[in-house]
Parts: C-alpha cells; structure tokens; sequence
C-alpha cells in the first residue's frame, strides 16, 4: 500500500524531471548522441502506439510498420509533388494512417490471436509488395530520398539543426504522448484493458466491443504514422524497408520487453533495443546473441516487463527476508492469472 | 510457357520441405496455442549440421538423421527448459522464441560463416531423368516421395491412433482433456519434440536444393507461419493442402513475375485470411 502512494506520488516530479532533461539534452549532448535520442523519441511513439493495441486491446499486431510506412510516404511524398509544409504533411500523414487502419479493421478484426497475427503481416508484406512494384509513384526499393528536414523558425539560428529538428520531435512526440496517456486513462482506456482480458464479459456488460477495437485500432494506426512521417524527416528518405515487418517485429519486441499494457513500459523497451543496437554493435559482432539472450532474461526473469524492475526487487528482496506472506499490492503477478482462470472457468461452464 | 511438368515437380518438392517444417508447428499451435518462432531456426541447424556431418563423412543417409537429432537435441532443450514454464502467455512465448532464433542465428553465422552452403545429393539421386516429357532433377522427385510417405506416416498417427486422437482432443478442448486424466503437457512435449525432429530433418533434406544461408531460416519461419494458418491451427490435413498450395503458388510466380514473387504468396494468405479468418481446415473459435 506505502509503496505504491509513494510512486504515485513521485511521479508528476519525477515526469518533470525527465522533461527538464530532454529539454537541456541538447546544450549538453554532442550531434551524435542526440540524434540517438531523436530516434528514440520517435520510436518512442511508435512502440507506445502498438502498445494500445498488443497492450491494451490484447490485439497481436506483426503488421505495426505499415502504419509506420504510411506515415513515411505521406510525409515523402507530398514533400516531393507539392512540398507541403511540414504541420500540414504531418497531420496528412496521420490521416493516412487512420484511413488505411480504417479500410483494413473491419477485415482484420474478424480474426483472432495467431489469425490476426498473420493477417496483419500479409497485409504489411502485400504494402510492402505494392511500394516496391510502383516504381513510378514510390521510388521502388530505391525510395524518395531528399526530404528536407523542417525545422522549428523561432530556433533558426539560436541552435544546431540537429537540435532544431530534436526539439520538434520532442514537441510533436511530447504532445501524442500526452493524447495517448489521455486515451488509456479514459472509460475507452479501461474498456480496452477489459477486452483484453475478457471480451465476452464486456460484450456481455453492453459494450459495443467491435467498434471500441475497431476506434483503437485506428488510433494505432494514425500515431504510428505519425511516428512514421517525423522517422521521414529525421532520415530525409522514406524507403520500403520502414514498412518491413521487421520493424514491426521489433516494435513487438521493445513493447514486450518494456512491459506491455503499462505506460512506459514501451518506452524502456525502445531505450533498451536502440542503445543495444547503436552501443553494443560498436564494440562487439555478437550483439545479434547478446540481444537474444536479453530477451530470453527479460521473459524469464521479468516476465512483466523491465519496467516492474523495481516491483520485482521488492518481492525478491521480501522473499529472501521470508517475510510472511502478506497480500501484497505491489506485486499484481501473482494475482492476475489465477483471477483470469477462474473467470475462464466461469465463462466455460 | 505453360505450367510444365519440371516447375510441378519444383513446387511439389519446395511442398514437401514446408510440410516437414510446419506440421510441428501447426499441431503445437493448435495444441497449446504454443507460438514458436525458433522453427526456422531448428531447421537451420538441420541443415547445418547435416551439411557438417555430410562433408565429414560422406554418408547422406547420417547426414539426415544427424540434422534431425541436433534439431530433436534443441527442441528439447527449447521445451524443457523455457517453454514450460510460458503456458498461455502468448506474447512472452513469441519473445523467448524470437531471442533463442537470433541466438542460434548468429551461433551459426559464428560457426559456419555467412556464405551459403549446398550440398550434393547422394550418388544414388544425384542427375536427371525423363518425367511426362520433360527432364527433372531426381532428387526433387526423391524428395516428394519422401514427404508423401512422411505426411501419409503423420496423418495416419495423429488420425488414426489413440495417442493422435488425445491430440486432436487437446487441439478442440486442451482443459477438459486434462480433466479426463491425460497427461496434456506430456502430449505436448512430445509432439514438440516430434515437431523439431521433422524440422532438423527437413532442413537436411533441403540442403542440396535450397542450401542453408543466414536468413533461411526467417524464410522457412515466415513460410511455416503462413502453412499453418492457412491450413488451420491444429489440422494436418491443413497443414498438407495449404504446404502444396502455397509451394506451388510461389513457385508459378517465381517462374512468371519474379519480381513479385515475394509477396505474392503473403497476398494469396491475406485473402484467405480476409475470407475464412479461421484458415482453410480449421474450426471457428
């Protein structure tokens, strides 16, 4: 009970803290290290993104980059037949991504788990399949490169470009984050998480749980593009490989690893795999086995996620102090599943 | 250039290969709603180790029950170990799995190097013969004839036999057939062991056709993946129709439209998906 006022106490300062430090990030970090930090806010976003639908709507998606990819193209695109304006761009951007997660919801929600797993891929790899054959429109596996990279004009001139889009992301990513903490927090949040666990029992309470999915489907659909459509300006170029499914399975798995269906959870996930890849790859070959076996750690010894490290100290610390085995809030692992069983038992019978 | 009876023979065979890679998978999905995306990666070292083994001795035949056994070695140390203890947490499974796949990912690349290997089929199937008029590979004919025996073998013990119908009862209602005292996990174990033999062996087998490189197994995972649930979780039947179709369909546009060849077989899974959203054989959820 302490323990978790205390946290909850804690973190509106410990938020503002953070804030301070990505706002100071680029007076104190070189050009390479905050570029670092420019993709992990973007991806960031789009981890957080998946996170509404792997997380909270229980909604297995291998298929997250064609949102990503969208986003991307829009944003490459439109900077390349009528050089729209980057606030504009964007926002189209996001209304793609909705739109597409608008046309392909009513075909991929009909399926389940493994189902919707796949489904989701094929779309992605058929996406991938139609802007690697339309050479003319999308560059084929050449891309559209030269986007020029928008920057914020009240910065112009005060600091490094670097920086100038850095702070863009920070505002653009900052923002979404905060919509999506709204999301999650609200009715519709919670309803989600309810689905997730037990859709039938929701059905059976009167919500209209195919159109919640459905709407959170699409909000996925248009933050990921919008991560998408920044992830275009950082790099300049849009090209197939940001519709790959191998993003979109990493995606899964910085979600996973994180914590999915916890808030920041995606976040330490995104730190985690992008530091791997940038920090471990400069000085060794094998990061592709130590990325494994972070992996298999984190499931067997965080199966919730890092992000209930502190948590999981806690129940290891109290257990070796054998501390009698009082209810415990902090530690909702040992609850949930038996909770779920019986309620599959109930809806079974 | 109609479909002729060579590139028939190069789909049936590329069909075989899938079967003996997803058969495993697609009873041990349907089983215990088990996601394992180390299958590619048990038949990558099938193939690795056959090649090894083959190269070392020069015996074909040891080649094969090598690669099956390394396959069984890691599948079972995969089971014991990990998967156990992930029963139903579906996103965990498809980590754990993803971590083991990029660790014998690079253990192989390590050990074996980056460039593809291939291997010679034996004497007796090395060569051409005359088929309905046009000249094909003999090991390609071998090889469908194997995979016919092995799929008819696995049909009939999991469709005809006690111990098959415990399965089946597993795939349609996992917790009554532990109320009637069937010991599932054990099914379980077994049939995942039995999975990754078949996956060591088809990789071995694949060696002289398809050669074993860093990114074959992401291909045959992908592949199994879209067998399986086209075919319908759970279902051999499924997983034999769906292995040939999708063999076939990739190799007809490999021959036509290259370029699309990639995708084309992702575009037949999403349509069947958007059409029967519980696969080809299998049972609305």
């Amino acid at each position: 009970m302490n323990a978790k006022s205390i946290t909850a106490q804690w973190r509106p300062a410990a938020i503002l803290g953070l804030l301070v430090l990505l706002l100071i990030a680029p007076f104190v970090l070189p050009t390479y290290p905050l570029s670092v930090l420019t993709e992990i806010l973007i991806f960031t976003l789009f981890a957080m993104s998946l996170n509404i639908l792997l997380g909270y709507a229980g909604l297995p998606s291998l298929g997250h980059s064609a949102f990503f990819g969208t986003g991307g193209y829009a944003v490459g695109l439109l900077a390349k037949y009528f050089g729209t304006p980057a606030p504009l761009a964007l926002l189209i951007a996001v209304g793609a991504g909705i739109a597409l997660a608008l046309i392909t919801g009513p075909f991929v929600l009909r399926t389940h788990g493994a189902y919707f797993l796949i489904l989701t891929l094929s779309l992605t790899q058929v996406l991938f399949g139609i802007v690697w054959l339309w050479r003319r429109v999308t560059g084929g596996d050449d891309g559209l490169p030269g986007i020029p990279t928008p920057k914020l004009p009240f910065l112009l001139g005060r600091v490094s470009d670097t920086a100038n889009f850095y702070y863009l992301t920070l505002i653009v990513v900052g923002i979404a984050i905060a919509t999506i903490a709204w999301v999650v927090r609200s009715p519709f949040g919670l309803a989600l998480v309810g689905i997730r666990e037990n859709e039938r029992y929701l059905e059976g309470l009167g919500y209209p749980t195919w159109t919640l999915k459905y709407v959170a489907y699409a909000l996925a659909g248009g933050y990921g593009a919008l991560a998408g459509g920044l992830f275009a300006y950082f790099k300049g170029f849009v090209g197939p490989g940001q519709i790959s499914w191998l993003l979109a399975g990493e995606g899964m798995v910085m979600v996973i690893l994180g914590g999915a269906g916890t808030f920041w959870g995606p976040a330490i996930g995104t730190i985690l795999v992008l530091l791997l890849r940038y920090e471990v790859s400069a000085f060794t070959q094998r990061w592709v086995m130590i990325l494994g076996i972070v992996f298999i750690l984190t499931v067997l010894l965080l199966p919730q996620g890092i992000v209930r490290l502190p948590n999981r100290i806690r129940e290891i610390r109290a257990q070796l102090r054998r501390e009698a085995p009082l209810p415990r809030p902090t530690a909702p692992a040992h609850h949930t599943p038996s909770e779920r069983a019986v309620e599959q038992v109930i809806e079974r019978s | 250039m109609p479909v002729n009876t060579a590139s028939l023979v190069i789909g049936l065979s590329y069909a075989s290969l899938l079967f003996l890679v997803s058969v495993g998978l697609s009873v041990v999905f349907g089983l215990m709603r088990f996601v394992n995306l180390a299958t590619g990666s048990l038949y990558l070292i099938g193939g690795y180790i056959g090649w090894s083994v083959a190269r070392s001795t020069g015996n074909f035949l040891l080649a094969l029950v090598a690669g099956a056994l390394a396959a069984l070695v890691v599948g079972v140390l995969i089971e014991r170990g990990f998967l156990q203890r992930l029963h139903r947490k579906e996103l965990l499974q498809v980590c754990l799995t993803l971590g083991v796949a990029y660790i014998v990912q690079d253990v192989t690349r390590w050990i074996w190097g980056g460039d593809p290997l291939r291997l010679r089929p034996p004497e007796l199937l090395r060569g051409s013969m005359e088929l309905f008029g046009s000249v094909v590979p003999i090991y390609r004919v071998a090889l469908i004839g194997i995979g016919a025996v092995l799929a008819v073998l696995v049909w009939y013990l999991l469709e005809r036999t006690k111990w098959g119908a415990y399965v089946r009862a597993g795939v349609d209602d996992l917790e009554m057939v532990e109320c009637l005292g069937i010991n599932a996990r054990r099914i379980f174990a077994i049939v995942f062991s039995l999975g990754a033999l078949l996956c060591g062996l088809g990789g071995a087998l694949g060696t002289p056709v398809t050669g074993v490189a860093p990114g074959t197994d992401i291909q045959l995972q992908l592949m199994a993946l879209i067998v399986v649930v086209l075919g319908g979780l759970g279902s051999v039947t499924g997983a034999i129709i769906a292995s040939i179709v999708v063999a076939l369909v990739d190799t007809i546009v490999r021959t036509f439209w290259p370029e699309a060849s990639f995708f084309a077989v992702w575009a037949l899974a999403a349509l069947v998906l958007i059409v029967r959203p519980q696969g080809l054989l299998g049972r609305a959820a």
